[in-house]
């Protein structure tokens, strides 16, 4: 896990192709492979392998490796990418429908009729959901973590939190499936009966797979990424900055809202973004809980909406030949939506170090 | 997935023990090579479609314990995976659901060789059950048009005059009915669908298809998971093959065929059902059209049957006899074996018929 401070360092602004310490362990990545491609001929770093006259085999070596790896890395990358495309567009190309507004899914049959926007929506929406449901909650169990529960304690209780991240996601589904949807039933039923002027929670008497059950599996599911990164990020808010708190007069929670928070906002929205990615992406607990149709509906309760991902997990195995590539063509715009965060996210981190640099 | 193949260990455990408990008579037949099954030796990798999976574990676990030099794999995956391995030749068979589109056929021949066919074989065969979760209604009539109506959120309520209908002096609960549904593509759907399709008529508006058209009700992935919702749901229905609702005890309905009658679901009416189905193919290629307008109070119309995929001839040398042999103890005395799985067996007569197609493998 990248564990970097989130303090911002002075390249702010500057050539790099990452803005920010803080953010996620990927944005790093990224910022490695980019400089390996931008710099066909990167200048040389003045080391100590350049004093001594002739560099030394295993520097010649180690850099030979560690370059053809970013290029293996880099081709690969493009090679997927041009089989997606080779695969997605004859697909496309076929639908009779509009690929990006139809609500559909029928890509084997004659013609074929599909459409991605059900499945976008209720991706967006189910993501959405677990974020707003995990967030709070990850964030609380990182506070008690590093703020309250003492150190001897806060080790054993953040290994349990930890190991949440390494059940299996089918363990999650089944769970979901065979616990989770029936006790959901009352709960449903509850917010039907009360607070059906509400439109989201309006209903027509059917309860149990709903959107609403899937965001709280996917709540779960993301609850440790967000608060294992969360804590880590608030662990290293600077002793100083807290006892400066105290020292002027702060109770513990001025002193967490004013010195521990905001220092911490950029690390809590990457690790939210993390998060965020995992719910996008997520297929068989989404797959096992929801109940997959192809409507767009504002009900959260209503047995209705599906995911991209759990519908290739679904429909993959009895899918024909256009049914293959209308699914991978489903796979591009997911990887375009988690780029399109990814990015997003990264111009809010930066804009938010950068005031912080400057209030600072 | 995970709770299909939970479902499959727990079948494969239950065939053991029926196997071991039947006495002294019955277990000594069922690991004595039967008269009919021709031994080839090598290996056979199959995928394609789960809803024959539980069959094939049997008949690939029995075949490899007559034949002690056979290696058999059969991996499942759906039945458009099944197909798609065999035409790009990672697989020597394809189980499938249904049969090979026009498409699939000429892209299945050419991977056959030149002049040779790939045929499809019905070789698994067994009852959709309409199945029900209304505590303390032990039997219930569905008519076709009902169904089709109930499926397709037209019909909410168990105590709606349509059924009351079909069950004259059965006092029907005044619940909400949830009807459950497959949400990943399946042949259990296609059939279901093709059944409501032919025999409710004009109530049936959204043709038959893997993938679920009608809008309402909630899917669920796998047999099993719709099992799971029937068996968990007061007010439920759903259909899946028979085995599971006998799994799960969840009770099924007599469905109506295509004159209004209510057939009951037992082997015997399955059968007759089959008997009356006729070969669409050319050749060996034994596409079966079911007959839905018969008028036999005594056909189960809600069936579903899947396919063995294969090379007629142009099979690799080493693998023909093997081929062969394994197909040969499918349609013959491995057709006895189906019985306890939920399947039913072949007909006579179309049994002939796929072993007569089995003959000519090559």
């Amino acid at each position: 896990m990248d564990s970097q401070e989130p303090v911002p360092v002075e390249q702010v602004g500057s050539v790099g192709p990452v803005g920010s310490a803080g953010s996620v362990g990927q944005v790093g990545s990224a910022g490695q492979v980019r400089s390996a491609l931008g710099g066909s001929a990167p200048p040389r770093r003045a080391g100590p392998s350049r004093r001594g006259s002739p560099q030394r085999l295993g520097d010649r070596l180690f850099r030979g490796t560690s370059r053809t790896s970013a290029v293996l890395l880099v081709t690969l990358l493009v090679a997927i990418a041009l089989f997606l495309l080779d695969k997605a567009i004859p697909a496309i190309s076929q639908d009779s429908r509009n690929f990006l507004l139809n609500r559909t899914w029928f890509p084997d049959e004659s013609p074929p009729v599909f459409g991605i926007a059900a499945l976008v929506y209720g991706t967006l929406v189910s993501s959405v959901l677990a974020s707003v449901l995990a967030v709070p909650v990850a964030v609380g169990v990182a506070l008690a973590l590093t703020q309250y529960i003492p150190r001897r304690l806060a080790g054993p209780v953040g290994f349990l939190v930890d190991l949440l991240a390494a059940i299996p996601s089918v363990v999650y589904g089944l769970w979901g499936l065979i616990y989770l949807v029936p006790a959901m039933v009352p709960l449903s039923r509850w917010l039907s009966d009360y607070f059906g002027w509400i439109p989201i929670f309006a209903s027509d008497g059917v309860f149990g797979k709903s959107i609403f059950t899937a965001s709280v599996v996917l709540a779960i599911m993301i609850l440790p990424i967000i608060a294992a990164i969360t804590r880590e990020v608030l662990d290293k808010v600077p002793q100083d900055h807290k006892e400066a708190a105290i020292a002027l007069g702060a109770t513990r929670w001025e002193m967490i809202r004013t010195a521990v928070l905001p220092y911490g906002r950029p690390g809590i929205i990457g690790a939210l973004v993390l998060g965020f990615g995992r719910a996008l992406g997520e297929t068989i607990a989404v797959a096992l809980v929801l109940s997959a149709n192809y409507e767009i509906t504002a009900r959260i309760l209503s047995p209705a909406g599906n995911t991209i991902a759990a519908n290739i997990a679904n429909t993959f195995g009895d899918a024909g030949t256009t049914g293959r590539g209308a699914l991978i063509a489903s796979g591009l715009v997911l990887f375009a939506i988690t780029l399109v965060v990814n990015l997003a996210a990264r111009a809010v981190i930066r804009r938010r170090s950068e005031f912080r640099a400057a209030a600072g | 997935m995970a709770p299909a193949s939970a479902l499959v260990v727990m079948l494969a455990l239950a065939g053991c023990g029926t196997d071991n408990n039947a006495g002294a008579s019955d277990g000594a037949s069922s690991t004595a090579r039967p008269t009919d099954v021709a031994c080839g030796s090598g290996s056979l990798t199959a995928s394609g479609s789960t809803a024959q999976a539980n069959a094939m574990s049997e008949w690939t676990k029995d075949y490899q314990r007559f034949c002690t030099e056979a290696r058999l794999n059969y991996g499942g995956g759906g039945s458009g995976k099944g197909v798609t391995d065999f035409t790009n030749g990672v697989t020597d068979f394809a189980g499938s659901d249904f049969p090979l589109t026009a498409e699939q056929k000429s892209q299945a021949d050419a991977r056959c060789g030149a002049g040779n066919q790939a045929i499809d074989l019905p070789m698994v065969a067994g009852p959709i059950a309409v199945g029900y979760n209304l505590p303390g209604v032990d039997s219930l009539n569905l008519s076709a048009d009902t169904i089709a109506n109930i499926f397709a959120s037209k019909i909410t309520k168990w105590n709606d005059p349509a059924i009351s209908r079909d069950n004259p002096g059965v006092k029907l609960p005044s619940l909400g009915i949830q009807s459950f549904h497959r949400s990943d593509g399946s042949g259990t759907t296609f059939n279901f669908t093709n059944y409501l399709e032919n025999d409710a008529g004009s109530a049936w508006t959204f043709g038959h298809g893997k993938s679920w058209a009608a809008p309402g009700g909630q899917g669920s992935k796998g047999t099993a998971g719709v099992a799971q919702g029937v068996k968990s749901t007061p007010g439920a229905i759903g259909y899946m093959e028979l085995s599971y609702a006998t799994e799960n005890a969840i009770s099924h309905a007599k469905v109506g065929n295509s004159q209004g009658q209510f057939v009951e679901l037992t082997e015997a009416n399955v059968r007759n059902f089959l008997s009356k189905a006729t070969v669409a193919g050319s050749g060996d290629d034994l596409v079966l059209r079911f007959d839905y307008a018969n008028t036999d109070p005594a056909a189960y119309p809600n069936v579903l049957v899947t396919y063995e995929i294969v090379c007629q001839k142009g099979n690799d040398p080493d693998r023909a006899a093997l081929l062969k042999g394994f197909f040969g103890y499918l349609a013959g005395s491995g057709q006895d074996v189906l019985a306890q799985n939920g399947y039913v067996s072949l007909p006579d007569e179309l049994r002939q018929k796929v072993q007569a197609a089995v003959e000519k493998i090559g």
